[in-house]
């Protein structure tokens, strides 16, 4: 009984350090959006922009041609897979509603992805738009 | 009567030996199988961090040398960039550290620490000794199948790889 009491603790416990950490896409997006406006007092996020940058390809380094699509497939609302035969889910939250909501795993992706990718790091105008696509897409 | 005593203690003599034997045997087989399963070790940020690109690879598969300078170098991991922020990185390095093949007390464990010699570093389980020895009747053709792709899949063909369950009786090879 004492178990089940401390599992029903430690459950009720986790489920609210996740609400508590939980943001939306938008939430995020507006935060990108802000960062951007520092720089540039005009900006508003573009969801063409956002898809130019998702479709963009560039020669790798390492030979080949690359880009996002390289590992999320050409359409984001469908699962993609790592080199490692892993699958990543959906990057679209209408199909995938557990992306962007966390705003640290979101800087996390950007960070290691923009660098592999691009070789240098996304602006938050770059993130603003690319979120602004992937939320225009149902 | 002497005779029946004799052949009733020499009866009596095998049946214990046979008993003996025969629960030693239990044992010990009981023992191999167990040893195939790696001690069950867990840390919720190596489970997230290290299994969102690859399958998840216990702490017991490299030395900890070998944890130290991958974990050192997550800008260029296999050819990618995995970096962690500073104190999720520090964690699962002296997680891995603390669990890794030459500080373990398991007898599969410290074979697989003894096959690496004391001068090389490996940041692939795949390339030690002890894991290219275990797979040693495994042919090309069969890596290269659909199902399992690549040798770090471990998880293919050791169902519970992540749970450190590598018994050689639970091998399914994919078709």
């Amino acid at each position: 009984m004492r178990k089940f009491l401390a599992g029903i603790t430690l459950a009720v416990g986790l489920s609210q350090a996740n609400s508590a950490a939980a943001v939306t896409a938008q939430e995020i997006l507006r935060g990108y959006e802000t960062e951007a406006l520092k720089l540039s007092a005009s900006f508003k996020p573009s969801a063409t922009r956002g898809e130019n940058f998702f479709r963009s390809e560039r020669s790798s380094a390492k030979g080949g041609k690359q880009g996002c699509f390289t590992c999320h497939t050409s359409d984001p609302r469908q699962a993609g897979m790592t080199r490692a035969h892993k699958v990543i889910e959906p990057l679209a939250p209408a199909v995938n509603p557990a992306r962007f909501t966390d705003a640290a795993k979101v800087e996390k992706w950007f960070g290691r992805n923009c660098e592999d990718v691009l070789e240098r790091s996304c602006s938050a105008a770059e993130k603003a738009d690319f979120i602004q696509w992937l939320l225009s897409i149902h | 009567m002497k005779v029946t005593t004799l052949q009733t203690r020499r009866f009596l003599q095998f049946i214990t030996l046979a008993i003996a034997a025969g629960v030693s045997g239990v044992l010990f087989a009981g023992d191999d199988e167990h040893d195939e399963i790696l001690p069950l070790a867990d840390n919720a940020k190596w489970r997230v961090e290290c299994a969102s690109c690859h399958a998840l690879y216990h702490p017991a598969l490299l030395p900890e040398r070998s944890w130290r300078k991958m974990m050192s170098s997550l800008n260029q991991h296999f050819g990618e960039n995995a970096k962690l922020d500073a104190a999720t990185q520090k964690e699962i390095t002296e997680f891995l550290a603390a669990h890794a093949a030459d500080r373990s007390t398991n007898r599969r464990v410290q074979k697989i620490a003894r096959s690496v010699p004391a001068g090389e570093t490996p940041l692939r389980a795949t390339d030690t000794a002890y894991f290219i020895h275990k797979h040693n009747e495994i042919r090309a053709d069969i890596w290269q199948r659909k199902a399992i792709g690549s040798k770090s899949n471990c998880a293919a063909c050791h169902a519970e790889a992540e749970k450190g369950n590598f018994d050689e009786h639970r091998i399914r090879i994919p078709r």
